[in-house]
């Protein structure tokens, strides 16, 4: 609560009011302190046992980001918006369906990237078509945000252009500059046996390294994981639409049943909370409703 | 001269046994059972292949529909399985266990349920 309360005195531009009601708090409530939310793979179209809830759930999860009690400056939404299809008209019509449930986010500033059901199978075109380029930057309060597409070439690769690219930019950076990287797939070989991994990620990494304060977003996993590699960290992302099982905890990697007993359980968002500017995050997972 | 001749022909001889025991020794092995799998969207087939541990084999695999993946990746070894090649996997199991694989290039909707496994007994 004292977080949010600061973020909202200095979201509300209240310099003034800070200084004078909140004397000794200075240093937690800078200009550059920030939150945004991370929302990922609502597999938007997708039918089935694991969620008889589809329909619903996307639009529940913009329902709670809404009514979050401090909005976030911005979202990331880390892929897989829409399930697959072989239909490139039905391609369209979801990728359409979906752009209309989150343009009732309040929040407008939204950076989304693609998963490997949006892109794969047209390598991206008709995602671009809606959405814009699957690899871009911007910068925000003095962090630099990366976002890689690991999906557009069905075999999970950046690619070499991107990966060149990705070498130009960052090659402009000071080696103490926050980085934070927006992927979908784990940029490391999380579970291989389940394609859980990017082919040429460890390139990506390679050319991260050097960086100081570098933090990878994920998606693709359904659910929560933490891991390093070296000194990055690498968090994914809870699902929209269904859980999946703990990394390699079985055979295969099939879809956690839905319980009605507790309905969207497993299923959620995330608060990410710039510290340190940038250099640190502090994670808060949401559910994707309260009831 | 007569002893370089007599040289000549014992090395001829020693060559030609040489490769007689080369060649024996190629006999003797039996040729590696030829397995198959073919590959279309979502399964391999068969998905559950048998081996035995020191069995040599080449398992040949085919794809009919789609650039499908074969990713090994306790081997450290993966095929691009194109439509109108075969792939060649040779392997001589050593010790018994799972040797799973799995399609690592998106085909579709089903495509999270295309994997399989050698089992090594």
């Amino acid at each position: 609560m004292q977080r949010r309360a600061l973020l909202a005195l200095t979201a509300l531009g209240g310099g003034a009011v800070f200084a004078s009601g909140l004397a000794g708090c200075a240093s937690r409530a800078k200009d550059e302190d920030f939150y945004f939310v991370q929302l990922s793979d609502s597999h938007w179209g997708f039918q089935g046992p694991p969620n008889p809830e589809a329909a619903n759930t996307l639009k529940k999860a913009v329902a709670a980001v809404n009514a979050l009690e401090v909005p976030p400056e911005f979202i990331v939404f880390t892929g897989d918006l829409t399930h697959t299809t072989d239909d490139p008209v039905e391609r369209r019509r979801r990728l359409a369906e979906f752009k209309s449930i989150v343009a009732e986010l309040r929040v407008k500033n939204i950076h989304f990237l693609p998963g490997e059901h949006d892109a794969s199978l047209d390598r991206g075109a008709a995602y671009k078509e809606f959405f814009g380029e699957t690899h871009y930057t911007f910068d925000h309060k003095g962090v630099h945000f990366i976002a890689l597409d690991n999906v557009s070439d069905p075999g999970a690769k950046i690619g070499e252009e991107q990966l060149a690219w990705l070498k130009a930019d960052l090659a402009t950076r000071d080696r103490n500059a926050p980085i934070v990287v927006l992927t979908h797939r784990p940029l490391f070989d999380l579970v291989p046996k389940w394609d859980w991994a990017t082919r040429d990620g460890a390139q990506a990494i390679e050319l991260l390294m050097p960086f100081a304060n570098v933090t990878v977003f994920y998606g693709h996993i359904h659910q929560e994981n933490h891991r390093m590699t070296g000194h990055i960290a690498h968090h994914s992302a809870k699902s929209l639409i269904f859980a999946l099982p703990a990394p390699g905890s079985q055979p295969n990697r099939t879809p956690l049943p839905w319980d009605p007993a507790a309905p969207f359980a497993g299923l959620g968002f995330r608060e990410i909370e710039s510290k340190q500017a940038g250099k640190e995050f502090g994670l808060t997972e949401l559910p994707v409703t309260r009831v | 001269m007569k002893g370089i001749e007599t040289r000549r022909q014992v090395l001829r001889a020693l060559a030609a046994g040489a490769g007689a025991l080369a060649l024996h020794r190629v006999l003797a092995q039996p040729a590696p059972r030829v397995l198959t799998i073919t590959a279309r969207r979502f399964q391999y087939e068969p998905n559950e292949i048998p081996l035995k541990v020191g069995e040599a084999v080449v398992v040949e695999i085919r794809s009919v529909d789609f650039i499908h993946g074969m990713n090994l990746p306790d081997l450290g070894r993966r095929y691009d399985l194109v439509p109108g090649q075969v792939a060649r996997l040779e392997l001589c199991p050593k010790e018994p266990g799972v040797i799973d694989f799995v399609c690592d290039n998106f085909c579709g909707d089903g495509h999270e349920e295309m994997h399989g496994r050698f089992v090594v007994s």
